[in-house]
């Protein structure tokens, strides 16, 4: 499959952007600076940046609590980002989202979101304006394997099937709703719920940016071109817990080490790129270092960032009331 | 004894009154009153009003009750002499009240015209058309956020002998909300245009306030189209304008905000009904409405001044004209019609606002039945 | 202008908004109605009861969507397309089936502009319909305005006639945030005048349907009609009632309840919904705290029993507050004045 250059950089910059922000963010929660929770997209990289690659700001993308990977991915910046997950007012949201709630509708990025299973119903609906303004979009809604087993998540399944809508279902299955294994929570398969109302479905390795691209590229292209919703599932695997400070005492030990060392995207991308002659080693080279200093700057302007004011508080509950 | 008795009924104020309420009795049971007296207060959807007495006598029972609503025709009281025995007036009630239940509230319902739509090229018009006969027909053009229920306490009593035609303009009441321009002109030329729709090659016009206005432009246009003018506290005859008034018609969105706005309309600010300032409330929630009345605003009193000059108009008008103004107008100032040549009959009414047509219906009636007759 | 009826009025609103903003969609369970029946007559119902009839008809399938009984994935969807460019009015059909899709409205809709920092806007109307009086039983026939009322984020729109309907739902239409809109099924056949343009009655602006100098009486939705009756038949006895339709429950009109209050000197609430926590408590609140010194007696408050509604009639009934029990409270309320004096 060729993939274009500018893509292959531009994607590689994103996964690599992603990681750096997510291990920065291991490391800063620990501190204590940063308030709330956060939930690691670190081993699922290929995943978002894979679908995302099809994408323009016309689509829409509605993500989960798990969500900084698909907002970087969608375009979203790492400076707003990283401000409101430091709860400042320079943040995406103006601190008043945090973590689970970064959204640039600008951008068509829908927001991530702190109810497992408020996506999906969403999509339906963003696939809904697409189809009626005629504007040529895709809505994509992420959701995780804990989310597969919403009655939302399935009735938006049924729903975007009866509508026929121009909308792809990405099941990120990294085998953990929270703590709970999903070969304890989900039963049957995803394929045979997929068959179930009649869906087309695609599954590929979520460690594979290249398997990842091929599939999503199909979903995408099967229900821009009209002929309705897709599944598309994707398996992968998360490398830190549920959420920051989730000893992970439910998984077996080495499970994540192995993940690491084998099915790591980045590495997996390089080795593969330049083996190819795509890439040159030295152009990942620099967007190693550019992506670091980029992340430094971040996470230095978020903390002498201005914290939200009293009058925020009120502000924004509603257009006008 | 019956022909004694003389029913008192709930009058009918205007062509599209079904139902009023007591406001008040003047006068209590047993009282002499002579005809012509006001014995009540009746409040109508529109405008509270001083009932007449249709005749003498003595009220021998108040059957309507403080603060009851009834449809038109409906018993009120009862006038009698002393002579009539209590029997004979409780006989005639129970007669009246059932004849009355049982059909005669529906005659009186069915008899009364409803306003009708009239096209108009991309326009449609709201028009109360009622009266017929030889006459010269009457044209009335109400004012600024005014409506054509302005007349109702007029066009009926004109109506005999003749047909009368008041009218929504447009950006006002049931008509279109597109105003054009806003400019008189542009309202005379729909005028006229509604004249010739109506197969009315000539009338009588009667108008009031910005209405004033119109109706000289459409005697400059059209001078063969106006048999003569009463203008009743007209603009075009000098520059001031309240400007606290159109300004806050313009803004005001609630009846508290309204209701001062209101009031200058009136001499008697009690006129001014719950139900009037609530349906001028209604009118301008309509889709278009303000835009269209700032539009007016804004060509006709520009600067807070009023743009058009149109005395030398009313004073090369070939035909009869008269002017008629309240004294205690706080809107247009009854001085405009000073100066006017000697032609031209002036009345100012006293105790009467901006409004002397609802507020002193019978005196401009009578001017107007002398005047036009 | 002409008579319509409470469905008419709404019906109207809906159509004449589809005709000025090709934006405007409506989604909901048989809006339409016999879609994949075997007659293949489509626009079969227009709602339950009808309110949407004919809609389908004349704007088709492009701004009409019949959808599965699936409120969480279509009011859900309602809320994406919303804030994706759409103004979509969901018919939720029974406001009881809020259960199965509370979280699209209450942690979507209602959170997205300030989670997001004011940068969401999500023009979305639910309709659905409450009350009891209709033999509906306990999952058909519930209040559950205060439930929406306490969420940051929604509007709460009662209608209590037909001329106030449509104009209220042209507003919630046209208005930017998330508005619940709550029809109450009984009032579907009342009739009033209604103008035949398109208006817009603002929110949080209360409606004074009577003015008086006794009693304040504050009442929503259907309750209104049955408060207007009962300052009808108090006026007749010399007491006269003030009666406060706040149109809307978010915002409420606080200013125009407490000059009411400020006014009279007594205040009597008329709430359809569950007594505990309802907006009649919330009144009651707003006034204990502001406008204390003006009463001269204790407020009343008028409601339902804390139960579900029953389903016989003899039960619903008694369930449901009426113009005589809103009259024997402005009663007991004057009553306390003068056993005061005496004291």
């Amino acid at each position: 499959m060729q993939i274009a250059h500018d893509i292959l950089l531009r994607s590689y910059r994103s996964m690599r952007t992603i990681r750096d922000f997510e291990e920065r963010l291991h490391v800063e929660f620990a501190t204590g600076d940063i308030p709330g929770f956060v939930h690691l997209y670190c081993g699922e990289e290929a995943s978002g940046v894979g679908v995302c690659a099809h994408l323009t700001d016309t689509d829409t993308i509605a993500s989960t609590h798990r969500g900084h990977g698909h907002c970087i991915a969608k375009g979203v910046g790492v400076d707003g980002m990283m401000a409101e997950i430091y709860g400042r007012k320079t943040g995406v949201c103006h601190g008043k989202g945090g973590s689970m709630h970064i959204a640039d509708l600008s951008l068509g990025m829908l927001g991530a979101n702190g109810i497992v299973g408020g996506g999906p119903p969403l999509i339906c609906g963003a696939a809904l304006s697409h189809k009626v303004l005629k504007d040529g979009g895709v809505a994509v809604a992420f959701y995780g394997d804990g989310a597969s087993n919403e009655g939302t998540t399935l009735e938006s399944l049924n729903l975007a099937m009866v509508w026929k809508l121009p909308a792809v279902f990405v099941c990120e299955d990294n085998g953990y709703g929270e703590a709970t294994g999903a070969a304890y929570a989900c039963a049957g398969t995803q394929k045979a719920r997929a068959a179930g109302f009649g869906m087309p479905y695609l599954e590929c390795d979520g460690t594979d940016f290249f398997a990842v691209y091929e599939a999503a590229g199909q979903a995408i292209a099967h229900a821009r071109a009209g002929n309705g919703p897709v599944m598309l599932h994707v398996h992968l695997a998360r490398w830190y817990g549920h959420f920051e400070g989730d000893a992970m005492t439910y998984r077996a030990n080495g499970e994540v080490a192995e993940q690491r060392a084998r099915h790591d995207c980045l590495k997996n991308f390089r080795q593969s790129v330049t083996e190819t002659s795509l890439l040159e080693p030295t152009a990942l080279d620099d967007i190693d270092a550019s992506v670091k200093d980029e992340i430094e700057a971040a996470v230095k302007a978020a903390k002498n960032a201005p914290l939200p004011e009293p009058a925020d508080l009120e502000a924004d509950v509603y257009v006008s009331y | 004894m019956t022909d004694l008795i003389t029913p008192i009924t709930m009058p009918k104020f205007g062509l599209a009154m079904t139902e009023g309420k007591i406001a008040g009795w003047n006068i209590p049971s047993g009282t002499h009153v002579d005809a012509g007296q006001e014995i009540a207060d009746i409040e109508t959807t529109k405008i509270t009003n001083g009932y007449e007495s249709p005749a003498s006598g003595t009220l021998r029972r108040q059957i309507a009750t403080e603060g009851e609503t009834l449809p038109v025709g409906a018993l009120l009281g009862v006038l009698a002499e002393p002579a009539v025995s209590d029997a004979d007036i409780d006989a005639f009630i129970a007669r009246f009240q059932a004849d009355f239940s049982s059909g005669g509230a529906a005659t009186t319902q069915t008899d009364q015209a409803e306003p009708t739509l009239v096209s108009l090229g991309e326009l449609t018009l709201r028009v109360q058309d009622a009266g017929q006969g030889t006459g010269t027909p009457i044209v009335f053009i109400h004012g600024f956020g005014g409506d054509l229920s302005n007349w109702m306490l007029n066009q009926n009593t004109l109506s005999t002998g003749r047909r009368t035609v008041a009218f929504d303009l447009p950006g006002h009441g049931g008509s279109s909300k597109n105003v054009g321009d806003g400019k008189p002109a542009t309202f005379a030329a729909t005028a006229a245009a509604l004249l010739d729709k109506l197969d009315i090659s000539r009338a009588h016009v009667v108008a009031h306030s910005l209405g004033g206005a119109i109706a000289l432009e459409l005697a400059k246009t059209f001078p063969q189209k106006v048999a003569s003018l009463s203008l009743i506290a007209p603009a075009g005859l000098g520059q001031g304008i309240n400007m606290d008034f159109i300004e806050g018609f313009i803004s005001a969105d609630r009846r508290k905000t309204l209701e001062p706005v209101l009031d200058y309309l009136v001499h008697d600010k009690t006129l001014i009904s719950r139900k009037m300032i609530e349906d001028i409330i209604r009118f301008k929630r309509l889709d278009g409405a303000v835009k269209g009345l700032q539009t007016i605003a804004q060509s006709c009193f520009p600067n807070g001044r009023q743009a058009d000059d149109l005395r030398p108009v009313l004073a090369s008008f070939a035909g009869p004209a008269q002017v008629i103004w309240g004294a205690d107008d706080e809107i247009l100032s009854p001085d405009d019609a000073k100066g006017l040549p000697e032609t031209i009959k002036v009345l100012i009414l006293p105790a009467a606002g901006h409004m002397p047509q609802l507020e002193k219906a019978a005196d401009v009636n009578a001017a107007l039945t002398k005047f036009i007759d | 202008m002409s008579k319509k009826s409470f469905r008419q009025a709404i019906n109207e609103a809906l159509r004449q908004e589809m005709l000025r903003d090709p934006r405007v969609v409506l989604i909901g369970e048989d809006i339409a109605g016999g879609q994949g029946g075997t007659s293949g007559v489509v626009d079969a119902w227009g709602g339950v009861l009808g309110v949407t009839k004919g809609l389908y008809t004349e704007f088709g399938p492009d701004r009409v969507f019949d959808t599965p009984i699936s409120e969480a994935s279509y009011i859900g969807a309602a809320v994406g397309a919303a804030a994706t460019g759409l103004r979509p009015v969901a018919e939720l059909m029974f406001v009881d089936f809020v259960g199965c899709c509370l979280d699209q409205i209450m942690n979507q809709a209602a959170k997205f502009r300030y989670m997001f920092g004011g940068k969401a806007r999500t023009p979305l109307v639910i309709r659905a319909m409450y009350g009891a009086g209709f033999n509906a039983a306990a999952q058909h026939s519930q209040a559950l305005y205060p439930l929406f009322t306490h969420i940051p984020g929604l509007k709460v729109v009662i209608p209590s006639s037909p001329y106030e309907a449509k104009g209220l739902l042209i507003e919630a239409i046209r208005d930017d945030d998330p508005v619940i809109f709550l029809e109450n099924k009984v009032m579907y056949d009342d009739e009033e005048e209604v103008p035949d343009e398109p208006y817009a009655i603002p929110f949080g602006e209360a409606n004074l349907t009577r003015e008086g100098d006794d009693v304040t009486i504050v009442a929503f939705g259907r309750m209104v009609n049955f408060a207007n009756e009962a300052a009808d038949r108090l006026e007749k006895d010399g007491i006269s009632c003030t009666v406060v339709d706040p149109r809307t429950t978010s915002p409420l009109d606080s200013a125009t309840i407490l000059e009411c209050v400020e006014d009279t000197g007594r205040l009597v609430i008329v709430d359809e919904s569950s007594p505990r926590c309802n907006m009649a408590t919330d009144v009651a609140a707003l006034v204990a705290e502001d406008a204390f010194d003006a009463l001269k007696a204790p407020i009343r408050r008028v409601g339902p029993p804390h139960t579900p509604v029953p389903f016989a009639t003899v039960l619903e009934k008694l369930y449901l507050p009426d113009a005589a029990r809103i009259e024997s409270a402005v009663r007991s309320v004057m009553a306390y004045k003068k056993t005061k004096q005496e004291a």
